[in-house]
């Protein structure tokens, strides 16, 4: 579906809201519901004008709590399916993202991370909503979320994202910030044969045996699409391996809500993607990921060419937590530098994994990332 | 090496689209690496606008920028806020016509360039920025003619092209007499 159009094979200029669209549409995006929210604002906008060129639908919803309904219902009718926005609208969707996580709806939903709390600073950027994308909704669950540093990543993450989403049968996040989502960069699009595309695990049983929601020894239960002649109940509430709504009962509530968190924590290990620069003889590591970890990265060169023995650990993926990868920086470091755009959110994280090695964390709030001399100066100051 | 340019002015002058013109070129047309990114308020029109360009021969870390070598400046606004941040021996083009009052600066190379004026002489003050461009180009030769040339042509709407490349020539010619004084 889509045709030639579908990926602009080639070296393109782009912005990071442009790339994260075309990466949607090289992994096969064919449904985005959104409403429009400064800075992923753009990405509903390209979608508008590229969907119909693929064959894919845009809606422009009256929310965003409309929004993430009618892609939870796309991913249902077997469309991969996205949608984007930003902080006050990433709120909204909570309840519903609990619903795609209850129902394992694959889907892929954008957060352009702006400064708040509430509608704070819509032009600016912020990574203040890494442990909502965890924790926002109710109940007990694991997602997967990426942190994309560059416009090329915008692109190969989305793909990703999608690719996640369909194996796992999990919303899947790309927490972007407004740097990356509004700055122009060099992208290169390979052409189709070199992307890598997953598609969800189709039902290998007949329909009389089919059951929505029994899982593989993956623990991911394949996936029969609205229309496609299963008899398919999903709910809200808790549910049997048929569907079936089974509020009273303890048992399937244990098995189900298990189930959930660990077909993500038991494949972890397969997940969970960092990058790792001169971390083995690092005696101070940086840990940092999205527009920051550029800064990092540059501060950690600095370092190394006055004599100190910096390294940066780039969190690819923020969710599943790369623990072990911190855990095993942090057995030969003396300090952990860990600079995000809030007030301290990862690092906690980071806190519990280093075990007996401090972690620091160098917030900044406002238009700019830390700029390579800050975080050089916390490396100099703990190292 | 590695240049920071920072474009300034208010929202609808094509501040944050001279910058993608001017990275793009030096990227996509001109083989070096090169980042653009962009800081606007909430009022799409009318409000304080700032548009920055990193041009480098290695990739580019940090994208933002701390201390510009060239100030593209086209407000009164723009020119309070920026002029004194440009680097020791830097470079200031600014439209004389937006801004009225300058101050005392000194060691910095400063251009003036009545870009509105030009444009408006090509009958659209749109094109505004691109006759800065021209300037920006002749001016500090930070990007390839033909390369910046190629980026006007592949971000204008279809139809303005001609309009938008005698813009970037009058521009051009401008800066080159200011150099050669």
């Amino acid at each position: 579906m889509g045709g030639d159009k579908a990926v602009l094979t080639g070296v393109h200029f782009m912005s990071g809201d442009i790339a994260c669209a075309e990466g949607a549409i090289a992994a096969g995006c064919r449904f985005f519901a959104g409403y429009p929210i400064t800075p992923a604002t753009e990405i509903a906008e390209h979608m508008a004008a590229r969907m119909p060129e693929v064959g894919g639908i845009y809606i422009q919803m009256e929310d965003e709590i409309a929004s993430i309904a009618a892609v939870i219902g796309a991913s249902y009718a077997g469309l991969k399916a996205m949608t984007a926005t930003s902080g006050p609208g990433f709120s909204l969707m909570q309840e519903n993202i609990g619903l795609a996580v209850m129902t394992e709806a694959p889907c892929v939903i954008v957060d352009v991370m702006r400064g708040g709390p509430s509608t704070g600073q819509p032009t600016l950027p912020g990574q203040q909503d890494v442990m909502q994308v965890k924790w926002g909704s109710h109940g007990d669950y694991e997602i997967i979320a990426l942190a994309p540093s560059s416009v090329q990543e915008m692109f190969d993450f989305t793909v990703e994202a999608f690719n996640l989403a369909e194996t796992y049968r999990v919303p899947t996040f790309v927490m972007a910030d407004e740097i990356v989502a509004h700055m122009w960069e060099r992208v290169v699009i390979p052409p189709p044969e070199n992307i890598r595309i997953v598609n969800r695990k189709k039902p290998s049983v007949s329909r009389d045996d089919y059951m929505p929601f029994m899982p593989d020894d993956d623990l991911v239960p394949p996936m029969a699409c609205f229309g496609e002649g299963y008899r398919f109940h999903a709910t809200g509430l808790t549910h049997d391996e048929r569907g079936y709504p089974r509020t009273q009962d303890s048992e399937v509530q244990t098995r189900l809500v298990q189930r959930l968190c660990d077909k993500i924590r038991k494949n972890a290990d397969k997940i969970v993607r960092v990058e790792e620069v001169m971390l083995d003889d690092a005696d101070v590591v940086v840990v940092a990921y999205g527009i920051v970890a550029r800064s990092a990265l540059s501060a950690v060169r600095r370092a190394r060419e006055q004599g100190v023995k910096a390294g940066l650990l780039r969190l690819i993926t923020l969710w599943p937590f790369p623990g072990k990868h911190v855990a095993k920086a942090a057995e030969k470091a003396k300090a952990i530098i860990v600079p995000e755009m809030n007030c301290g959110q990862i690092v906690r994280e980071v806190e519990r994994a280093a075990k007996t090695t401090p972690a620091y964390h160098v917030p900044k709030l406002g238009e700019n990332p830390h700029t390579p001399m800050e975080i050089f100066a916390a490396i100099r100051r703990h190292g | 090496m590695r240049i920071e340019i920072r474009f300034a002015g208010f929202g609808g002058q094509g501040i944050i689209k001279s910058g993608i013109m001017t990275a793009m070129a030096a990227c996509i047309y001109g083989g070096k690496h090169a980042v653009q990114t962009q800081s606007y308020g909430p009022e799409s029109r009318g409000g304080a606008c700032k548009s920055e360009v990193v041009i480098s021969y290695s990739e580019i870390d940090f994208p933002k920028i701390t201390e510009p070598d060239i100030l593209v400046l086209m407000s009164q606004h723009a020119y309070n806020e920026y002029a004194e941040d440009v680097k020791k021996g830097g470079t200031i083009i600014l439209d004389p016509d937006m801004i009225p009052n300058e101050k005392k600066l000194e060691g910095v190379k400063i251009f003036r360039v009545p870009a509105t004026r030009i444009a408006e002489e090509l009958g659209r003050t749109i094109v505004a920025n691109v006759v800065m461009l021209g300037a920006l180009t002749a001016i500090t030769g930070v990007v390839d003619k033909e390369a910046l040339k190629e980026a006007i042509k592949a971000n204008v709407p279809k139809g303005t092209e001609e309009l938008n490349l005698k813009a970037f020539e009058r521009g051009y010619e401008y800066g080159k007499k200011l150099v050669e004084g």
